[in-house]
């Protein structure tokens, strides 16, 4: 129950982030707060020769607004994520999610763009990501590119990211007055990976959904985008029939996998609920927050 | 790597092997076997002390990514005459432990709730120690233990019959 033998290494620069991981290729693993990748190396699931610390570079800690978008480095903690209330009004639905992961003594250590990197099926950031259209900033040696969420997440525990770049920052779209989210899970216990989840955020304009963005956790390879539920949700009224047939559209869309803990069937219907469930707190939200801004 | 951490007020200089977990350090090294290694992965949370005041895993915590940072563990929460801390008090009079290999990390995850004197009903008391598995004692004398103490800690409640016991 210890890592195997490795090497630590703490660049203070991208640059060199990148250099010490395009050097060892392979053999290196980036660590953020090592929520994920700690316990893999304990269990010697994962055995990296190196590991490149993300949160003692310079620059990367910092949460920032930038005209439409709040973007946050590598180095920022859940946590500091968490209790972020600039942060938390614009990015509703990251707020609403963060109580479902883990619990607060993992929050404090693990990084938002850590989790975004493991892209965990079960995790709740993936699904975050995905739903708000996020930005990722991605560094390597061939420089820096800006990956879109939506072709990021590739199957369990792949993304786009290669074994020599470095998931510098995510960039998230600041929500339009008007708008709600909620994130609901059924875990054996609070705080264990979900069987299923789906998070909602959506806003509404003259009591019409302007804009509804819709994603599950833990019924596919990755977290999935509920694309069916937000066509049959955008320009319609939020009300009881219309979440129902936006949770059961998307619904019959998934092909969960099945494993001791749920059939496919059980998980299929418990993503259905749950998208109900969070449509329709996110749409009561919704409302509340266009009152207030009006 | 040669390391430097703050230690309960302390000031230690080590040189550790890169993969060693911080908690396996502060027991091995610093003799400080009050932090418990039950799981080893990140389940259990009997390994919680605090790293620049936030409680995390420290089996889930390479001693080098602690390098510079001040370490609280459950060895600094007694006075130095003694005294138990009003959480540890707690715990003892609402009989929250029995062979007490999880106390010290439910003590560290529910420290900085009580410390910061906001009284917490039972609800978020159940919550704030959701992280932490106990085998002994159902929880119940744990959750009072913690509504207790902060409720002792924001000065809402008297501390109890201390004196009167001793």
């Amino acid at each position: 129950m210890k890592p195997s033998p490795l090497t630590y290494h703490a660049p203070a620069t991208v640059a060199d982030a990148v250099g010490l991981l395009a050097e060892h290729g392979d053999d290196a693993k980036v660590l953020g707060g090592g929520q994920s990748l700690l316990p893999l190396m304990n269990l010697r699931l994962a055995a990296p020769g190196h590991l490149v610390d993300a949160t003692r570079i310079d620059g990367l800690g910092a949460i920032e607004r930038r005209d439409g978008w709040f973007e946050l480095g590598a180095a920022v903690r859940q946590a500091q994520a968490e209790d972020d209330a600039a942060l938390a009004a614009a990015c509703p639905l990251l707020a609403a999610a963060f109580p479902h992961i883990a619990h607060r003594e993992i929050r404090n250590a693990g990084t938002v763009c850590g989790s975004i990197a493991h892209g965990d099926a079960a995790a709740e950031l993936p699904a975050v990501a995905l739903a708000l259209d996020a930005e990722l900033v991605v560094h390597g040696p061939r420089g820096v590119r800006t990956v879109g969420a939506d072709g990021f997440f590739r199957s369990f525990l792949e993304t786009d990211l290669e074994p020599d770049e470095l998931l510098a920052a995510v960039r998230l779209p600041v929500a339009p007055p008007g708008t709600g989210a909620a994130f609901h899970e059924l875990a054996r216990r609070h705080g264990d990976f979900a069987l299923a989840g789906a998070g909602a955020q959506l806003t509404v304009r003259d009591g019409v959904v302007a804009e509804a963005r819709v994603a599950c956790i833990g019924v596919a390879a990755t977290a999935v985008r509920a694309r069916a539920a937000e066509r049959s949700l955008t320009g319609a009224r939020a009300d009881a029939a219309t979440i129902a047939e936006a949770a059961r559209a998307a619904a019959a869309e998934l092909e969960p996998p099945e494993d001791l803990h749920a059939s496919a069937a059980f998980r299929r219907h418990a993503a259905e609920t749950l998208m109900r469930r969070a449509l329709h707190d996110a749409a009561a939200r919704a409302e509340s927050n266009g009152e207030e801004a009006s | 790597m040669k390391i430097t951490l703050t230690v309960n007020g302390s000031r230690r200089e080590l040189e550790v092997d890169d993969r060693r977990l911080l908690a396996d350090v502060l027991r091995e090294e610093l003799g400080l076997t009050g932090t418990k290694v039950g799981c080893a992965h990140g389940v259990c949370g009997s390994c919680t002390v605090h790293v620049d005041g936030r409680a995390v895993r420290s089996c889930l915590t390479l001693a080098v990514q602690a390098d510079g940072r001040a370490v609280r563990t459950v060895e600094d929460l007694a006075a130095p005459d003694g005294t138990l801390h009003p959480l540890q008090q707690a715990f003892s009079e609402e009989h929250a432990l029995q062979c007490g290999f999880c106390t010290p990390g439910f003590l560290m995850t529910a420290l900085p709730a009580a410390d910061a004197g906001v009284p917490l009903d039972e609800e978020r008391a159940r919550e704030l120690v959701s992280g932490n598995l106990c085998r002994c004692t159902g929880y119940d004398g744990i959750v009072g233990a913690v509504v207790r103490a902060s409720a002792i800690c924001a000065g809402a409640a008297p501390a109890a019959d201390a004196e009167a016991q001793r």
